[in-house]
Order: structure tokens, then sequence, then C-alpha cells
């Protein structure tokens, strides 16, 4: 049972999250740091005092019962909550050593390093190729050849430029669910962020399709800092490398997703993996 | 202990599945204890019958083994327990298969009883008696540490393997000088030597569930090394001049 | 969970009453027929409409309406040089492209402004109201307020002011179809548009009007069919005239007020002509209802 173990499964390859990271590997360097956080939805506090680090390069999972405010969180990282009034966060969001909730930084230039993927895929009504153009072209002037290369790049990494590069010029709405997703995907990754928030990315698509986009997270950790908001705890085990789950506001703990899932510290958080929430 | 109490699953059936696991362990438990202890008794009252009855029941424990495993199977293909749960359904198919190894050793220990029952008599076997008593205190109480997810009556077992292993040595040196002093002892001495051999794996594997209960219960493990009296490995026999 | 199951021993004393279930059957049977009667009694009257335009219209519709100007009776004689809709047609075409040229680009703003920029907010929730109220108004009351505003400055009636009165009614609807149309699109489009890190004005104009372009050009073409057969506010803006006209300072003919007038004439050969117009009228509607539903479906 001792240390062995942990060894054997850490240099198991392609075993996902159950590469049991020690703690400190994975607080050893954090990319985005939040800091007693509060958010407010008008009146209604909705995330109450998180401290949460997303290690560099690394998944972090977050899990809990609807309204926990998991979303919440994930919606504060890009400062998409901004877009409705009578929303707003209170505490720090670290980024290279900025607050990235100050009103002071621009908007559109943290969401060019926090992309985001939905739970339904959201392909733009436009060809396959300017979906993935549309991003570029808002942060970069590429001539024609270069923004060719950025398109097939982009689509190669979110594993779907095989399956479209002979109809870049149809339409993306054309695409199967799983499809538009990881179009979804590489339209994020074509403005080459250096956070992805996953919100539920796979809870509209089928079994298979869902492999392929947790194959793909784990390929894209790779590169990415990933942070993915899920239902389905066994996704959490298999893609994050440290899970935090979230109750009534609360981060009630995070720990690498091996022991999470085999050993909780905290009471509510074993009931609830365990399907005992009353 | 923070997760002493467990509220019920949301799904009912689920709850009674693992009351079900545990149920069966329990009896398997049971009935391993009773292998042991019947098949110390045959050996010390010399009852060939008994022995025989031994031996025979050791099927009945490869069919609960069967079972709890096949059931334990479906569990973690339906449910995908998780945490606690996960654990204890891992811990119950290793804690059956401790009691089945258990009960191969409670049966070739009768196997040889009949062996030593038709030679001369050796002593008194009152070390034997004694171990089996120790041993199979271990393993009730490592049984019921497992029934009561108690992880501080498993400690105690785990830590309470020394007097055993203390008996072992003593039984291993009785027998090396019923031995030496006359060669057609031999028989019956080796018999009873791997008899008693054979009682100290039981103990080993009532420390096993133990461990392995401590875990299910905790989700920590216990250090590697536990304490360990038995010598007899590095014991060395010097022929009478 | 318990209270919600069946037990087996109760679930076989259910009876269902036989005399309930054929009373259910008659009021079943009896909504149905109430149902079938009144549509048959609507399409009666819409389809005696419909053939007795098309029976009068056909017999009048001839070259001579498609190319001649307005011309007197003929008092019954079949040797006078025959007149026709020619000024009208061109009259209705001028202001009804204008009016949906100044309408639509202010419909479609206000429209955006209440699906993006107003949701919810009192400023908007008003704007709203007032769109809704004009959408439903008398339209001889646009007539009236440009009379006020316009004709009476002007010092005369105006094919400008027609268009203008055209105008103020293609905007509510333009307004009401752009607001309907942008709501349909799913938040997460627009939020994902956002991530990308798109201003807010790249988000409406670059997907947004994508997005919803085929109903917000379908509600412009119903306000085209609704401005198409106005004739209330036209006469009391543009008023008619006999001769075609190009300029729009002066009053200009269309067909609605070509129809009404030489309907009441009260000379055969000119309500004849004023049939032909009708159906004319119609099937330019009808025409452009198609076009719609086509747009629409293309969609889909």
């Amino acid at each position: 049972m001792g240390s062995t173990t942990e060894q054997t499964a850490a240099s198991a390859p392609g075993f996902g999250g159950m590469q049991a990271r020690s703690a400190e590997a994975l607080n050893a360097q954090a990319r985005i740091s939040v800091r007693n956080l509060d958010f407010y939805y008008g009146t209604n506090k909705a995330l109450k005092g998180i401290n949460l680090d997303l290690p560099d390069r690394q998944v972090t999972g977050m899990i809990g019962p609807s309204g926990c405010g998991k979303s919440t969180l994930l919606r504060v990282l890009n400062r998409m909550y901004s877009l409705y009034p009578g929303q707003r966060a209170e505490g720090e969001v670290l980024m290279d050593g900025r607050n990235m909730i100050d009103a002071s930084v621009d908007l559109n230039e943290l969401r060019a390093k926090v992309g985001m993927v939905f739970q339904k895929p959201t392909p733009f009504p436009m060809t396959i190729y300017d979906n993935i153009a549309f991003g570029i072209k808002l942060h970069e002037k590429l001539p024609k050849s270069e923004m060719d290369d950025r398109v097939e790049w982009a689509l190669t990494r979110a594993a779907i430029w095989t399956e479209v590069k002979d109809r870049l010029q149809s339409s993306a709405m054309g695409l199967s669910g799983g499809q538009q997703q990881r179009l979804c995907i590489a339209r994020s990754i074509a403005v080459r962020p250096e956070v992805m928030l996953f919100d539920e990315p796979t809870s509209a698509l089928d079994p298979i399709s869902t492999l392929k986009i947790e194959e793909l997270i784990d390929e894209l950790k790779r590169d990415f800092t990933i942070c993915i908001v899920t239902h389905n705890m066994q996704q959490a085990a298999r893609c994050a490398d440290q899970v935090a789950f979230f109750y009534l506001g609360e981060l009630v703990e995070v720990a690498p997703a091996a022991q999470l899932f085999t050993a909780p510290r905290e009471k509510r958080t074993q009931e609830y993996i365990t399907g005992r929430f009353g | 202990m923070p997760m002493e109490t467990q509220s019920d699953h949301i799904v009912r059936s689920y709850d009674e599945q693992l009351r079900r696991v545990r149920d069966m362990l329990a009896r398997m438990g049971g009935l391993a204890e009773r292998q042991v202890n019947d098949a110390t008794v045959a050996l010390v009252r010399r009852d060939a019958a008994l022995a025989a009855e031994v031996i025979g029941r050791d099927a009945a424990l490869d069919q609960l083994e069967r079972e709890i495993e096949a059931f334990c199977i479906r569990i973690l293909a339906t449910r995908q327990p998780m945490a606690i749960d996960l654990r204890f359904i891992v811990a119950a198919m290793k804690v059956a298969h401790n009691l089945e190894r258990i009960g191969d050793y409670a049966r070739n220990a009768a196997k040889r009883s009949i062996v030593v029952g038709q030679q001369p008599i050796l002593g008194s076997l009152n070390g034997f008696s004694r171990m089996a008593r120790l041993v199979q205190e271990n393993l009730k109480a490592a049984i019921d540490a497992l029934v009561n997810d108690d992880a501080e009556a498993a400690a105690r077992v785990w830590g309470n393997d020394e007097p055993v292993d203390d008996v072992y040595n003593g039984i291993f040196r009785e027998m090396l000088t019923f031995m030496m002093e006359d060669p057609r002892n031999i028989t019956a001495a080796t018999h009873l030597l791997f008899i008693a051999k054979n009682l100290e794996r039981i103990g080993d594997h009532a420390t096993n569930i133990a461990e392995t209960v401590h875990y299910a219960v905790r989700g920590d493990s216990l250090p590697d090394e536990r304490p360990k009296a038995d010598s007899s490995a590095y014991a060395v026999v010097r022929p009478p001049e | 969970m318990s209270s919600t199951t069946f037990q087996p021993e109760t679930r076989g004393v259910v009876r269902r009453s036989p005399a309930l279930a054929s009373r259910r059957k008659m009021v079943d049977l009896t909504v149905k027929w109430l149902c079938m009667a009144a549509t048959l009694i609507g399409l009666f009257f819409l389809a005696s409409i419909m053939l007795t335009l098309l029976w009068r219209g056909l017999v009048a519709l001839d070259w001579t309406v498609l190319t001649e100007e307005f011309r007197p009776t003929r008092y019954g004689d079949d040797t006078a040089p025959k007149g026709g809709l020619v000024h009208a047609i061109i009259g209705s075409l001028i202001q009804t492209a204008i009016g949906t040229a100044i309408g639509t680009p202010i419909g479609l703003l206000v429209g955006t402004y209440l699906s993006e920029y107003a949701r919810g907010s009192v400023l908007g929730n008003v704007l709203r109201f007032v769109s809704d109220v004009l959408l439903s108004a008398p339209s001889i009351l646009i007539g009236l307020f440009i009379y006020q505003l316009v004709v009476l400055p002007m010092g005369g009636f105006s094919g400008i002011a027609g268009a203008l009165a055209l105008a103020i009614i293609v905007i509510p609807v333009v307004v009401r179809t752009t607001e309907d149309m942008l709501q349909l699109i799913p938040n997460t489009l627009r939020e994902a548009v956002i991530g990308l890190g798109a201003p807010k004005w790249k988000m409406i104009t670059l997907v947004c009007y994508k997005a919803a372009a085929s109903g917000i050009l379908t509600g412009i073409l119903l306000a085209v069919a609704r401005i198409a057969g106005e004739t209330a506010p036209l006469l009391l803006t543009s008023f008619g005239n006999n001769v075609t006209s190009f300029d729009l300072t002066r009053a200009m003919a269309s067909l609605p007020i070509a129809i009404y007038q030489q309907a009441n004439s009260g000379f055969p050969d000119l309500i004849q002509i004023a049939w032909s117009g009708a159906l004319l009228i119609t099937l330019g509607v009808l025409a452009i209802n198609i076009i719609a539903r086509a747009v629409l479906r293309g969609r889909n």
C-alpha cells in the first residue's frame, strides 16, 4: 500500500489524472492564483472566500452539485460575468502578478489569454475556416498564408483536421456535435491562450465523442493550463491532476485526483462523491 | 475519526448491495475461523473424522470467495464506487482472497493431522493449541474490525502478531530437538513443523486482513514494517557430538 | 420516494368507469368538430374574397393597365383610349422603396438596442412598449402625424411625405422581428464570441446578425408587404396623382389610393381597372409573403 504503489501508478503512461502527483508538485508553479474571492449575483453571495491555485500545465477539475459555484468561478476567471449587470467579484485572481478582476485590466486582452469552451457546442454561423480565423483576426493581422497555417495548426491540435480539411469552406453548422465541440476547442486555441476553461464540455455529447474530448484535454495540457467543470466524477478522475470540490459556494476540499477520489479528507466530499448526499 | 458515521446512499439498492458484501464476508470469516479451530482440535485429539470434515468443508470457502469476487466486480461495473465505497469493495475482494488462503492452510493442516495421528505421540502439542488460539483471536478480531469499520481494532490486530511468532519459534526448536533425539520422529515432527508453519501463515493473513481493513476505513496505509518475531529463518541446528 | 411507488395490491383495485370514458370521447369529438367548423367558416370567406378578386380582376387585367396612365371614363365608348395604372404602380414602388430604406435601418438599430443593450432596463422597456403601441396603432394616425409634421410646413402633399409615413409603419415591425430574432440566439453563442476576446459591437455585427439574418430579412419583407397595401396614411401625405411623377416634393400616385379613387368613381370601366389594381397588389403581397417563407425555411 505504501509509497511503492504510488510510484508505479505515477509512471504508468496515459493514466490521466490518476498520475498521483504529490501535493507539493501540484503547487510548484501556479498559473492562476485565486485569493479570498467572493462573488455576488446581486445580493446573493455565490462564492465565499475561495482560495485556489491552478498549477501550470495541469488539469484542475471542479466538481460539486448544481449551484455550488463551480461554473461561477470559471466565469470569474475570464470575467464573463461582467457581461451581466449586477454580478460582481471581490478579491484577487492573480495571473502574472496582476489582479485580473481589477477594472483596469483590458477584458479583450484577458480573454485572449484565457479561452473558454462551453457546455453546448457554439459554432458560429459561418464556414469552418472562418470560425477558426475569427478569433485570430480579433488579435492579430496575419497574411493569408500564415492565417492558413494557423488554422491548420489549431484544427490539428484539436484533433479534427483530418475530418474537416476537405471541407474548410463549408458551414460549421453541418458538423456533428462532437466535431462542433472540437471545432470550438480549435477556435479557442487558435488565439493561443495560456489557460483553457472547459464548462462541462462533454455533457451534450455521446460517449465516444466524450472520450475524444478527454483524450484531447490530456493532449492539450502539455501546452495549456486547463480548468474543467464537470458533473461526471469519473471524468474528473480521468482528466484532472487536481480536483476541487465545491459546495454551497465554498471550496470544501482540493487535492490530487487520486487522493480525492480514493481517500478524501472532508466528510462532505466523501458523501458527495459516493452518492450519499441527502 | 472524521467519517465514522456514514449517511445512506441516495440509491437504496446500493446500500443493500454493500451490506450484502459485508454479510458474505462475515459468513466467510466465521467459516474460516471454524476451519482453523477444527483443524487444530483434530490434531490435538487425533480425530481423523473431524480432520476429514475440515478437508471436505474447504470447498464451501472457495465457493464463497468466488461469489464475493463476482458480486464485487458487478458492483464495480455498475456503481463505479468512489472513496470509502471503492476502498471497501477492493478490501472485500482482498479479504476474501486472504480467507480463502486461510482455508487452504487449515485444510493442509487437517490432512497432515491425519498422518500425525498414525504416528507415535510427540510431546504435549500444547504449543499448537496456544498458537491456534492466538491466531483465531487475531482472525476473529480482524473480521470484527471489518464488519464494524473499526480501524483502531484493525491496528491492534496488526501489531499483535508477535506472540504467534514467539510460539512458532518455540515449536520449531522443540521439533528440531525431537528429530535429533530419534530419527523415527522425523515423519511426525516434519508434519508438525508444517502444521505450525501453516498456523503461522494463517496469522500473517489475519494481519493482512487487519491492514486491509485499516486502509478501507481510514484511507491511509499502516507503515510498511510490521513488528516481527519469527527467528526460525536464522535457526541453525548442530547435531549432538 | 416510497410514496410514489405503487404497491402491487393497490394497482389492481383501480377501476375505470366505462361511462366516464365514453363521455370523454364525446367531449373530444365535439371540440374537434367545433374547431373544424370554425376553420371552414374562415376559409369560406377567404376563398370567396380570393375568387371574386381573381374573377373580377382577371377580366380587366390587360396590357394597358400596366402601361397606360389614368384616363377619364370612356362613357361606354369602346373606341376611346383605355386608361391604366402605371402611374400608381411606379408611385407605390417609389414610396415603398424609400419608406423601407428609411425605416429598416432605424428599426434594425432600435431592435438591436433593445435586445443587446437594454435588456431589463427601464428605457428599454418603455421603448419596447411604445414600439408595440405603434405596431398596432391605426395607420391614419400616422398619416395625420406626417400631415402635421411634413405636409403643412411644405405647403402641399408630397411623395416624400408618403414615404416617411410608410417608414414609420416599417419601424415597429422591424424592431419587433429584429429583437425577437436576436433573442432567439442562445446566450452561450454570445459568450463564445466574447470569450475569444471580441468587443461587443463585433459580436453583434459579425456573429449575431449573421445568425439572425434570415429571420430579420423575413421581418423586413413582411413590413414591405404591409406598407405596399397601406391606404390611409397616404391619403393625408402623398394624396395621389393622375400622372406619373418622379418628383418627391409633389403629390404622388399609389396603387391603394388609385384603387380607392377609381372604385368610388361610379363608372363601370374605372371600377374594372380598380379590380385589376386590387389583384395586382394582392399578387404582389402574396409573392413577398412566399419569398419570406422561403427565406425562413432556407435557414432551417
